[in-house]
């Protein structure tokens, strides 16, 4: 695992160190503010994954606001009209899994701009979820949390990791696999050539159409599992606008995270944690700012990440471009 | 002997034209033939629908006594089909290793065997004499060692027949030699090869077999034992060409360009350019000879304001340029022929016309204040195309429409058409068909007739040799030697651009 470089290890050192000396300070906020900083870091990861999976195989997709937007939608209306959570996750699978799908037969077949299909899967997803938006819906319950038996008594990490609902499991061992599927198997060697330089994958006899659409579904998926644990195990509801940008912080968090899936993850919990720290700041009157302003840091930090990232990193080559198999 | 492959009546249409128009040929085993063509003649086409890439309109590609399925490149791979492509076909970005195995991964429990694929790697580097590095970065690779990695990769298969398209437009001759000792030494073993080149001395060397292709079609074949150079040359333009360039012997006068300790950086802030002194004389050719990646593209680039100069000075008739940018280094009297027309030579969705005047435009007689004089450019376009023979239909036409031929044609008439002091000429008839080197070769000696100081870099050290009146080595960013062309010494040259003490 030579990509776990000496930086990386400094840095976690410092996260134990200072988790370690603010547990020592206060148990009670510390784990609070950890186990929030997950709440909010997660389903930005999740959403990352969107974009990771749709940029290392070639495409751009800034359309995951508008594939979380759709799935969180269908799963929440699914979920509340059947009174069943379980094909309320399904429903938001589906919706998510249509969304890049469109996205995959507007830029891989129809080679259109991935930036316009990707704004046209935004708004789409937008004016139907408003459209057929109904008040006065509501969700049967809210998916249970598992403790997790044993692992949820160890202090501070039990509490902080093992005291959720099942997605947040399923998403975080998703995210896992993704980063093992991606550099250590033959479909992420595949897809990453494909990202790269797809004419080197079809002169290896790799068929560049069918790995971007596989990708882009399973992407999909991911988006539909954001939105079903965005509605269903977060929030427990469903209103207009109700991805909020999540799906644009999620692609800084890709850029920040180099495109790579425990980046992201990393990335994202750094902006959760970032949120935690200054709600409870709030909460506990240490600093007086207009809720407002609370509300704006991730975009804030979203600038900042971006301006300090950009040009240092290097996105997967072919992102963007539709391939052209018969070029004379 | 055996027939490896038999192609009957392929035909390939693009939009617009016919790439491969009724094609009909054969390669048995043990035999190497040499594909001609100009550029645009289709021979990338044909290959490319052996190897299952393109899907022909018509016609049939028989491997090994059965036919193929088109598009199937898998299954191409499987029949023993392995292909270099003119294009490395490569991810910079991922290991040489993982290169080679791509497309058929050696695997373990589900995931990548890495190990495995460096031991093959290793094995075939053993098995044919091609050193290369498993765990390299491709990307951080010299583009030699690059061609290993794609012949690796074409050989991974116990290959019967190996396709090479254009495979040594990047090697120095050192490498090049080595490269057709190892197809001689597969051929030996009962592979067959179908080499495209447009050097005609490698297929006289080392070819059983030549076809010939004109505008798609199969215009002639022969055996070089009964064919000389010019004779491959007349088939493959349909006219005699001169191949030799014709000239007189230079009459160099004052020093016009003078480079002074020049110090370049590259795009990754490493010093390619360490220090360089070059003096060109009114009148002479200074060619450059290296193999690429030595400091010519950054030499080239910080002489034409295209990159800073971290050391040194260039001056013009003892006047130092200011490195602003390329527009203030061409009216200090430099002008540019780029490497790469495509990107910093021409604006291809602009018109021939547009693209003929793109460095002085907004000056008179083709601007008058703001505006400019459209008639008037119209009327100097007539007058280049027609001079520098620009074969289009109109010179209103995108400069897109043109072959790579025209397209350099275009170049080469805007910069030589100007009152010319000083010309850089980089790469000027890379992917350029034997017919147009002709001409611009020409251009380039009466432009040195007419009192021209010309700083000619080119990676090919035949242009180099033929067409300059001094030769400049270059390695590893400075000049090793500098010699006169005539009578120079073609191997000695070679070893010195590899960096041997010759």
């Amino acid at each position: 695992m030579k990509k776990f470089t000496s930086r990386n290890s400094l840095l976690s050192y410092i996260v134990i160190i200072a988790i370690a000396f603010f547990y020592s300070r206060d148990s009670l906020v510390t784990t609070s503010v950890a186990g929030s900083a997950l709440l909010f870091g997660l389903p930005l990861a999740m959403a990352a994954m969107v974009g990771i999976l749709s940029e290392r195989t070639g495409i751009v997709n800034i359309g995951i606001e508008g594939t979380l937007l759709f799935s969180a939608f269908l799963g929440f209306f699914i979920g509340a009209l059947s009174k069943n959570l379980i094909l309320g996750i399904l429903g938001a699978l589906i919706g998510g899994t249509m969304m890049t799908l469109l996205l995959a037969l507007l830029a891989v077949n129809w080679k259109m701009d991935q930036i316009i299909a990707g704004t046209i899967i935004n708004i789409l997803a937008a004016g139907l979820t408003s459209f057929f938006y109904k008040q006065g819906y509501a969700l049967p319950a809210i998916l249970p949390r598992w403790e997790i038996p044993f692992l949820s008594k160890i202090p501070f990490i039990g509490p902080v990791f093992f005291t959720h609902g099942p997605l947040t499991y399923i998403g975080l061992i998703l995210i896992i696999a993704l980063w093992v599927g991606l550099f250590h198997t033959v479909w992420g060697l595949r897809s990453r050539s494909v990202g790269e330089h797809p004419s080197s994958a079809d002169s290896a006899g790799i068929s560049v159409v069918r790995l971007r659409y596989l990708n882009l579904a399973i992407a999909g998926a991911f988006g539909g599992l954001t939105g079903a644990y965005l509605t269903l195990e977060l929030v427990g509801s469903f209103d207009r606008g109700f991805s909020a940008g999540k799906g644009f912080t999620a692609l800084a968090l890709m850029i920040f995270g180099r495109w790579n899936p425990i980046g992201a993850l990393g990335a994202a919990i750094f902006f959760g944690t970032a949120q935690a720290v200054a709600n409870q700041l709030m909460i506990t009157g240490v600093v007086n700012i207009p809720q407002p302003f609370i509300n704006m840091l991730p975009y804030i930090l979203t600038i900042i990440v971006l301006a300090i990232s950009a040009g240092k990193v290097r996105p997967p080559a072919a992102a963007g471009a539709p391939y052209e198999k018969e070029k004379s | 002997m055996r027939r490896l492959l038999e192609i009957s009546n392929l035909t390939k249409s693009f939009p617009g034209v016919v790439a491969n128009d009724d094609i009909s040929l054969h390669v048995n085993a043990g035999e190497i033939l040499g594909l001609l063509g100009e550029n645009g003649a289709g021979k990338s086409t044909l290959v490319k629908a052996v190897f299952g890439l393109l899907t022909p309109d018509s016609g049939t590609i028989v491997i090994d006594g059965q036919a193929i399925e088109y598009g199937d490149t898998l299954g191409v791979i499987s029949r023993g089909v392995g292909m270099v492509h003119q294009h490395f076909q490569l991810v910079p970005v991922m290991t040489v290793a993982e290169n080679i195995v791509l497309g058929d991964e050696p695997k373990k429990f589900g995931l990548i065997d890495r190990k495995s694929a460096k031991a093959e790697v290793l094995r075939l580097s053993e098995k044919y004499g091609l050193e290369v590095d498993p765990d390299a970065k491709v990307e951080d690779l010299p583009v030699g060692m690059q061609q290993r990695v794609e012949i690796l990769k074409a050989l991974r298969k116990d290959v019967r027949l190996l396709i090479l398209d254009e495979p040594t437009a990047v090697l120095t001759p050192q490498e090049t030699d080595e490269l057709l000792g190892v197809m001689k030494n597969l051929a030996s073993q009962g592979v067959g090869i179908i080499l495209i080149t447009h050097k005609l001395r490698e297929v006289m060397a080392v070819a059983d077999r030549v076809v010939v292709l004109r505008n798609g079609k199969v215009v002639g074949s022969a055996s070089p034992r009964d064919t000389n150079e010019a004779g491959l040359a007349q088939m493959m333009v349909g006219r005699s060409v001169v191949l030799e360039v014709l000239k007189t012997k230079a009459n160099p006068k004052d020093v016009v360009l003078s480079i002074q300790s020049l110090e370049v950086l590259d795009d990754r802030k490493i010093k390619s350019v360490k220090g360089i002194d070059l003096q060109v004389r009114s009148g002479e050719i200074l060619g450059i000879a290296g193999v690429e990646g030595n400091g010519q593209r950054e030499l080239v680039e910080a002489i034409c304001g295209m990159r800073n100069r971290v050391a040194g000075q260039v001056l013009v008739n003892g006047k130092p340029t200011k490195n602003l940018h390329p527009r203030s280094v061409h009216e200090d009297g430099i002008s540019h022929i780029p490497e790469d027309r495509e990107k910093h030579g021409l604006v291809s969705t602009y018109s021939i016309a547009d693209n003929l005047v793109l460095n002085q435009f907004n000056q008179p007689p083709f601007a008058k204040g703001w505006i400019r004089d459209l008639a008037k450019v119209d009327e100097v376009a007539k007058e280049l195309v027609e001079k520098f023979d620009v074969r289009t239909p109109s010179y209103a036409n995108l400069a897109n429409s043109l072959s790579g031929g025209n397209k350099q044609k275009v170049v080469v008439a805007r910069e030589l058409s100007q009152n010319l002091q000083v010309l850089v000429a980089a790469q000027p008839t890379r992917g350029v068909d034997v017919g147009s080197i002709e001409f611009i070769h020409n251009q380039l000696i009466s432009a040195r007739d007419n009192g021209a100081a010309v700083l000619l870099v080119s990676a090919e050290l035949d242009e180099v040799l033929s067409l300059s009146d001094r030769v400049a080595v270059i390695f590893g960013g400075k000049i090793v030697a500098i010699v006169d062309a005539e009578g120079a010494d073609r191997n000695y040259i070679g070893r010195l651009m590899a960096g041997l003490k010759a």
